[in-house]
C-alpha cells in the first residue's frame, strides 16, 4: 500500500461531493455493487446519484460506473454523470488490466484517488489468442498504480468471494467498507446486502473477506503442498532412477536443476533407459559447454520436452492414470453421492495410426496415398470416449500401455530425427556464436500442439532455422534468431514471421 | 421479456400524488408518460431505452387499469408510424428507440408526420446513443429534427428536469399540432435519482373510443396540394406558436449572476458544464454559478429573441454543444449577424469538432474561454502552483483493449468457429454482417464481416454481388434483424433479384443484444405476442427454396459441412441457412434457478462443465482461436520445462460443448474433456459407477505396480 500527500482542492463547491468510479468487465456484477453503494449512501443522509454506459459492453467488454454523493441538503446538489480525469475519490477495478486502465485514463490521481483492485486477471482475448504467450504484464500495472494512487489497495477479490460461494462484486463492497474511506460503519453496508434478500448470506461472507483483506489482513492460505518429487515404485527401479538422479545432479548447479525436472519428464514418458538416453545428450552438450552453462540449461530444458513427445500412447497414458478422475470431480465441484461422467475428445488421423506402426511399415503406408485415404476413411473421425465407462477406458489403458513397442515405431524415428537435425544444427554454429547455438535450441519451443497446429509449428520451425542461416554470419545473429523466434509466436499464420524474414531478406 | 422479470419496476409505476420515486431516468420517464394521460406507447427497444419497452410490456395490468395501449413495434418506423394516431384524435402518444439509429430507420414515418401535423401530443423519446458505451455510428438525432421540423427537447440530465419535459413536451406538441422530439442522452437513461410522483392520468380519449368515432380530414393527407399547405402552415403557424409556448412556459433557462460574458449550454450538458465552474470554484455544490447560463432545454426550434435578450451587455457567449456538425452554433451566430450584434461567439475550436466532452475536455473548454471572456475569475487558479505529481508510468503498450464478445457458452460462437473452418478451406469470402451480437464476430479471433449496413441489411448489403462470382458472398443476419427489417429489405430483395449468395440466420430466440426481448420466432408462450413463427416458414413464403434449418449450433461439423454446401452447391436462387439454439444468457436465467430446485428436490440433474488436461496441452492456443470464450482462459503452470500458459477452463464453464465440438471438428488436441457430474444418481447408476471405479482402480494399480510413478502435478 502507498500513500501520498493529499493535496487540498481550492473548488468553491466541491466540499462534501464523495466521487467514486467502478470499472468492470461486463458480467462481473458491477451494477449490484453499484445498487449496493447508493442504497449504503441514501440510508445514512446523503443524496446519492449513479450513472453507467453498461450498453453493449455488458458482454464482457470494460464498462464505467461512476457514482457521487453528498451530505442531503435543504437543495439536490449538480452531479457530473462521469467521471472526470484527476478528479475521482475511490477508484474501484474489478480486474488488473482495468485498473490499468482506469490510471491510463486519468481516474487515478495521487492528490486524491484511494484505488481499490482486485489482482486476478480476466484475459482479454487478445492476450489469450497469441500461439505464444501473450498474456499482460500485471507487474507493472502494480508498480504504476504504486506511483498513481494516494492509497493502493489490492487482492485477489475475485478469489475470496469465489471462496464463500459469491462473486467479486460482494468482496469489493466490502473492501470499499474496509478501506474506510466513506463516511459509514461496516454494518451501514452489511444493511445494503441485506436489503437486497437473494444470496445475502453467501455475499456477507465474500463482504467480510473482501473488508479483511482491504484492512490488510492477509486471507489464510491453504498450506502449499510441496510438490512430492520422490517416485513411487518397485524397489529395483528406485534404485535405477537414483542413479539416474545422482548422475543428473553431478552437472553444474543451474544445468542439473533443469536435467532433474527432464529427467522425470522423459522417465515417466517411457522408462529409465530413456531417461538415460536423455542425460547422456545432455551431458554430450554440457561437454562443450562451459560456466555459466546457459548451452547446456536450455538444452537439458528443451532436450526434455523433445523427447516427451505429444504421441497417442502419452495421451492415452495420461488420461488412464490413477487420481485423475478423482482430481477432476473435485475440480467439478462434485459432491458425495454425485456421479461424474467423463467424456474425452478425440480425433485420431491416419498419420497418427501410422506413427504407431513399426518404423518400416509405418513409413511405406504413409508413403502411400492409397493406405494414408484407407486409414483416414476407418480411423478418421472424432471420437467421444466416455472413459468413466470400462470399454472406452480399456480402449485407451491398452493403448497407454504400447510403451515398449513406441521405440520402434515410426513417430519416434521421425522426432528422433528431428531432434538430431535440430541439436547438430544449434551446435554447428556453437564454435562461432555461443549465443547464437542457445536461441537455436530456444527455437524448440515452436514445435508444440497436435494435427495441422503441431505441422505449422513444425514448418515455423524450419522456417526460423532457414532465417538463421541467413544470417549466421553476423554478430547480431543471436539477437535475430530470438526475433524471429518471438515473431513465429505472436499470430497463428505467421505474419509476423514472414515479416521478420522479408527484413532478414533484405539485408541478408 | 420471456425470461428476466420487472415487477418491482411496474410496482414503482403505481407510485401516487406526494409520494417519492428513487430509480434511473429511464424508468422515471415512464412513470411520467403515465402521469401526463398518454393514451397509447409503443416503440423498438435499444440501449438505452430498453428499459421503458420492457417494464411497460410486464405492466400489461396496470396499462389496463388506465386504458392505455402498449405495442411492441417491429420496428421504429412502425413505431413512428403509430404516431399517426395522433393526428386526428386527440390522444397524446409516444414512441420511443435509441438516436441516431431509430430515427433513421424512423424518418419516412417521422416526416409525413410532421408535414400532417398532430392534434394529439404525440412525442418520441429517443435514446441518443453518442460517446463511450455507444454501439453505433457517431452522429446527431439534432439534424432529423431540422429537415422535417419537429420540436426537440433536450432537458437537464436530473429527474425532475426530465419528467417535466415529458408534460412541457406534450403540451407543446398540442399547442403547436407539432410531434416533439425528447432526447435523453445514454448517461441520463442510466441516472438515478429522485422525483415527486403524481397520480397516473387515464387518457381523454382512449384509443378504443377513438375507433368508436373514426375521424378522417383529407387536409391531413400528405398530397398536393395539401403538403404545400403543410410546410407554409409549420413556419407560418406551428413554429411561430412553439416559440410563444417556450418563452411563455420558460422552457430554456437563465441562470447565475449578469455579467459581460455568458455561456450557451444544452440542457443535457449542463451537469458537465457546472461540474467544470465547481472545479474552477465558479459555482457552489448545488450548481449556483458565478457565470451567467443559458439553458437550452429546447435545441430546436431555438429562439431568437430570448438568445439575444441572454446576450445583451455580454462581449463573449460560449456555446456548448457536443456533436458535430454544430448546427446550434452556427444558427446562434446567424441570429447575432443579423441582429449586427457584436458579441464574440465561441464554441467549437475551444471544443473539439467531434466527441464526447468528457470531463477534462469540458473543463479545458471553460477554462480557455474563460481565459478570454473574464481572466479575472481565474486568477486563483491560474495563479496556482505546479502540483509535484510523480511521473506516471505509461501503460498503454501494457493494458489490452477490452471490446465486448460473445458470452460464455453463446450459441453464436460455434457458427463462427464453423465459419472460420470453412475459410481455411475454401479461402476468405465476402462477407456483410448485420446488426446485433453476431457483429461480435468482426472481432478477434474470429474476423468475420467486413460491414455492416444497418438492421435488417446485411444480406442487402450484398446485393451488387448478387450475380454471383467464383465465390459465393455470404451475408449473416440475426433474428432480431430478420424480423425487424430483414425479411422484406434482404430476403425479398434476394428472393426476387434470384441472389446466388449465402445467408446465414442467426436465431438465439431473442432480440438478445438489445435485452432478450421476444421477436416472432421465439420459443416462448407469450400472453400478448404472437410467437412461434419459425423464420424458414417466411422464407418458403417469399419463395426461397433452398433453406438449411440447424437446429443446434453447437454442432460445428454440421454447421460446417452446410455452410460448406451453401457454398458449393449448384442450386439456384439464395442459399439461406437458419441456425438456431437459444441465447445462454437467457437460457441460464431461465434454467439455473430451475435445475437447483431440482437438484434440492433430489431429482437426477446433469450438469456439464468442459475442462482440460494440463499436461496434454501444449500450450498453441488453437482452441481459444477457435472460441474466445470468457471461460477459456489461460493459466501458467509452474514448471520450468513449460514456456507457454496453457488453457484452462474456469468455473463459469456451463458446458455449451463448443470446445469439444471444435477440438474435434478442426482436430485440434485430445486436451479437451466434458465432465457431467450427476446429481441425485438413481441406485443402480450409482452401484454402476462405483463397480467400474473398482475395475479401473484394479487396472491402474496392476500398471502402477510395474513402473515409477511421480507424485504432485503430473
Amino acid at each position: 500500500m502507498t500513500q501520498h500527500q493529499a493535496i487540498p482542492m481550492a473548488a468553491k463547491g466541491m466540499d462534501g461531493v464523495i466521487k467514486l468510479a467502478l470499472l468492470a468487465v461486463g458480467g462481473q456484477g458491477g451494477g449490484v455493487l453499484t445498487g449496493w453503494i447508493e442504497a449504503v449512501a441514501r440510508a445514512n443522509g446523503y443524496v446519492c446519484q449513479a450513472t453507467s454506459v453498461a450498453g453493449v459492453a455488458q458482454r464482457t467488454g470494460a464498462t464505467v460506473y461512476y457514482v457521487e454523493m453528498a451530505p442531503a441538503g435543504a437543495k439536490v446538489p449538480v452531479f457530473s454523470l462521469m467521471p472526470a480525469a484527476g478528479d475521482v475519490d475511490i477508484m474501484i477495478t474489478a480486474e488488473m488490466m482495468e485498473a490499468g486502465r482506469s490510471i491510463m485514463r486519468g481516474f487515478v490521481t495521487p492528490d486524491r484517488t484511494v484505488l481499490i483492485t482486485s489482482t486476478h486477471r480476466a484475459l482479454a482475448v487478445s492476450e489469450k489468442m497469441v500461439p505464444g504467450d501473450g498474456i499482460a504484464s500485471s507487474e507493472e500495472v502494480m508498480a504504476a498504480a504504486e506511483v498513481a494512487a494516494r492509497r493502493f489497495i489490492a487482492a485477489d477479490f475475485d478469489a475470496l468471494a469465489v471462496a464463500q460461494g459469491s462473486v467479486i462484486s460482494a468482496s469489493l463492497f466490502g473492501a470499499l467498507a474496509g478501506a474506510e474511506v466513506l463516511p459509514f460503519p461496516r454494518e451501514a453496508f452489511e444493511a445494503a446486502i441485506k436489503s437486497g434478500g437473494k444470496g445475502a448470506a453467501a455475499s456477507l461472507r465474500a463482504f467480510a473477506a473482501g473488508f479483511a483483506a482491504a484492512q490488510g489482513a492477509v486471507a489464510e492460505k491453504p498450506p502449499e503442498v510441496a510438490a512430492d518429487t520422490a517416485p513411487r515404485g518397485p524397489a529395483a527401479l528406485l534404485a535405477q532412477w537414483q542413479a539416474l538422479t545422482d548422475r543428473a545432479g553431478r552437472m553444474p548447479a543451474p544445468v542439473a536443476e533443469m536435467a532433474s525436472l527432464g529427467l522425470r519428464k522423459v522417465v515417466e514418458f517411457q522408462d529409465l533407459t530413456y531417461g538415460a538416453a536423455y542425460l547422456g545428450r545432455v551431458e554430450a552438450v554440457l561437454a562443450r559447454d562451459q560456466a555459466p552453462f546457459e548451452l547446456a540449461r536450455q538444452a537439458a530444458k528443451y532436450i526434455a520436452n523433445a523427447m516427451a513427445y505429444d504421441d497417442v500412447i502419452r495421451v492415452a497414458d495420461l488420461k488412464t492414470r490413477a487420481g485423475r478422475a478423482e482430481r477432476i470431480a473435485a475440480e467439478m465441484g462434485a459432491k458425495a453421492g454425485n456421479v461424474v461422467q467423463l467424456t474425452e475428445f478425440l480425433h485420431p488421423r491416419a498419420e497418427e495410426i501410422v506413427g504407431l506402426l513399426p518404423a518400416g511399415l509405418g513409413a511405406r503406408l504413409e508413403a502411400s496415398p492409397t493406405w494414408m485415404a484407407r486409414l483416414d476413411r476407418w480411423f478418421n473421425k472424432g471420437r467421444r470416449l466416455r472413459t468413466d465407462s470400462l470399454r472406452a477406458y480399456l480402449m485407451l489403458y491398452v493403448l497407454g500401455g504400447m510403451k515398449r513397442r513406441r521405440l520402434g515405431s515410426l513417430r519416434h524415428r521421425q522426432e528422433v530425427a528431428h531432434l538430431e537435425r535440430w541439436l547438430a544444427v544449434a551446435l554447428g554454429y556453437l564454435p562461432a556464436n555461443y549465443d547464437l547455438a542457445v536461441e537455436v535450441i530456444r527455437c524448440r519451443r515452436l514445435v508444440k500442439g497436435y494435427s495441422d497446429t503441431h505441422a505449422r509449428g513444425l514448418s515455423k520451425f524450419d522456417r526460423v532455422l532457414d532465417g538463421v542461416a541467413l544470417v549466421a554470419g553476423r554478430p547480431d545473429a543471436a539477437d535475430w534468431a530470438r526475433r524471429l523466434r518471438e515473431a513465429a509466436l505472436k499470430d497463428e499464420e505467421g505474419k509476423a514471421l514472414d515479416g521478420a524474414l522479408a527484413t532478414i531478406r533484405s539485408f541478408a | 421479456m420471456a425470461e428476466r422479470s420487472f415487477k418491482a419496476e411496474v410496482e414503482d409505476l403505481r407510485l401516487g400524488a406526494g409520494e417519492t420515486f428513487t430509480g434511473e431516468g429511464i424508468l422515471a420517464l415512464t412513470k411520467a408518460l403515465l402521469e401526463n394521460g398518454v393514451g397509447y406507447v409503443g416503440g423498438y427497444q435499444g440501449a438505452p431505452i430498453s428499459h421503458l419497452m420492457d417494464v411497460l410490456a410486464d405492466a400489461q395490468d396496470l396499462l389496463g387499469e388506465l386504458g392505455v395501449r402498449f405495442e411492441a413495434n417491429a420496428n421504429e418506423a412502425a413505431a413512428a408510424a403509430m404516431l399517426a394516431a395522433s393526428v386526428h384524435y386527440p390522444i397524446r402518444g409516444a414512441v420511443t428507440f435509441k438516436g441516431s439509429v431509430g430515427v433513421n430507420v424512423a424518418s419516412d414515418a417521422l416526416a409525413n408526420l410532421a408535414s400532417s401535423g398532430v392534434t394529439g401530443g404525440a412525442l418520441v423519446i429517443v435514446g441518443e446513443d453518442y460517446g463511450e458505451g455507444s454501439s453505433i455510428m457517431q452522429e446527431r438525432t439534432h439534424a432529423f429534427a431540422m429537415k422535417s421540423q419537429f420540436w426537440l427537447l433536450d432537458p437537464r440530465p436530473n429527474l425532475p428536469s426530465i419528467v417535466q419535459a415529458v408534460s412541457d413536451g406534450f403540451e407543446l406538441s398540442e399547442v403547436s399540432n407539432t410531434p416533439v422530439m425528447l432526447m435523453v442522452r445514454i448517461r441520463s437513461c442510466h441516472v438515478t435519482g429522485s422525483f415527486q410522483t403524481r397520480d397516473n392520468q387515464k387518457p381523454k380519449l382512449s384509443v378504443r373510443d377513438a375507433l368508436s368515432n373514426p375521424r378522417s380530414d383529407f387536409a391531413r393527407v400528405v398530397l398536393p396540394p395539401m403538403s404545400f399547405a403543410h410546410e407554409q402552415d409549420k413556419v407560418k403557424n406551428r413554429w411561430p406558436a412553439a416559440e410563444k409556448f417556450i418563452r411563455e412556459r420558460k422552457l430554456n433557462e437563465v441562470l447565475g449572476p449578469q455579467a459581460d460574458f455568458g455561456i450557451v449550454v444544452q440542457g443535457g450538458m449542463y451537469n458537465g458544464l457546472i461540474r467544470a465552474l465547481q472545479r474552477l470554484g465558479l459555482a457552489d455544490i448545488y450548481g449556483a454559478s458565478d457565470v451567467p447560463i443559458y439553458v437550452l432545454n429546447v435545441t430546436y426550434p431555438l429562439i431568437s429573441g430570448e438568445f439575444l435578450e441572454f446576450c445583451a451587455g455580454k462581449d463573449h457567449v460560449l456555446v456548448i454543444e457536443e456533436g458535430q456538425p454544430e448546427f446550434i452554433e452556427t444558427q446562434l451566430g446567424s441570429f447575432l449577424y443579423r441582429a449586427q450584434s457584436a458579441v464574440k461567439l465561441h464554441g467549437k475550436g475551444l471544443f473539439p469538432q467531434a466527441g464526447e466532452y468528457t470531463g477534462q475536455v469540458m473543463l479545458d473548454a471553460v477554462t480557455g474561454f474563460l481565459k478570454t471572456a473574464a481572466p479575472a475569475m481565474l486568477a486563483a487558479v491560474v495563479r496556482a502552483p505546479n502540483m509535484d505529481r510523480p511521473a506516471i508510468p505509461d501503460l498503454s503498450k501494457t493494458v489490452p483493449i477490452r471490446p465486448p464478445g460473445f458470452c460464455t457458452g453463446c450459441p453464436e460462437r460455434p457458427i463462427f468457429a464453423a465459419m472460420k473452418l470453412v475459410e481455411k478451406e475454401l479461402g476468405k469470402h465476402q462477407i456483410a454482417a448485420d446488426i446485433g451480437c453476431h457483429l461480435f464476430a468482426s472481432l478477434p479471433p474470429f474476423e468475420i464481416g467486413g460491414a455492416t449496413m444497418g438492421y435488417g441489411l446485411g444480406p442487402a448489403a450484398n446485393a451488387a454481388f448478387d450475380g454471383g462470382g467464383e465465390r459465393r458472398p455470404v451475408a449473416i443476419i440475426g433474428d432480431g434483424g430478420f424480423w425487424h427489417n430483414g425479411l422484406s429489405s434482404s430476403f425479398t430483395n434476394m428472393a426476387f433479384n434470384k441472389s446466388d449468395g449465402v445467408a446465414i440466420i442467426v436465431d438465439n430466440y431473442y432480440s438478445a443484444a438489445t435485452g432478450g426481448q421476444d421477436v416472432m420466432s421465439s420459443r416462448a408462450d407469450n400472453a400478448t405476442k404472437a410467437t412461434k413463427n419459425p423464420i424458414s416458414k417466411a422464407l418458403n413464403g417469399i419463395g426461397i427454396e433452398w433453406v438449411r434449418q440447424i437446429d443446434r449450433t453447437y454442432d460445428v461439423k454440421k454447421m460446417r459441412d452446410t455452410i460448406r454446401e451453401a457454398l458449393t452447391t449448384d442450386a439456384p436462387g439464395p442459399k439461406v441457412i437458419v441456425a438456431s439454439s437459444e441465447c445462454m444468457l437467457n437460457k441460464q436465467r431461465r434454467e439455473k434457478p430451475l435445475r437447483a430446485a431440482a437438484i434440492k428436490e433430489g431429482r437426477r440433474i446433469e450438469a456439464p462443465r468442459f475442462g482440460i488436461d494440463e499436461a496434454v496441452c501444449t500450450g498453441d492456443h488453437a482452441c481459444i482461436r477457435l472460441s474466445g470464450c470468457p471461460s477459456l482462459s489461460l493459466k501458467r503452470l509452474d514448471d520450468p520445462l513449460r514456456d507457454d500458459p496453457v488453457a484452462s477452463i474456469d468455473q463459469s464453464c456451463v458446458g455449451c460443448g463448443n470446445c469439444g465440438e471444435v477440438a474435434d471438428a478442426a482436430v485440434l488436441c485430445p486436451s479437451f474433456y466434458r465432465a457431467d457430474v450427476v446429481h441425485n444418481p438413481s441406485a443402480w447408476e450409482a452401484r454402476l459407477a462405483a463397480f467400474r471405479a473398482r475395475v479401473i482402480g484394479w487396472l491402474q494399480r496392476r500398471r502402477d505396480g510395474k513402473r515409477l510413478v511421480f507424485g504432485g502435478a503430473q
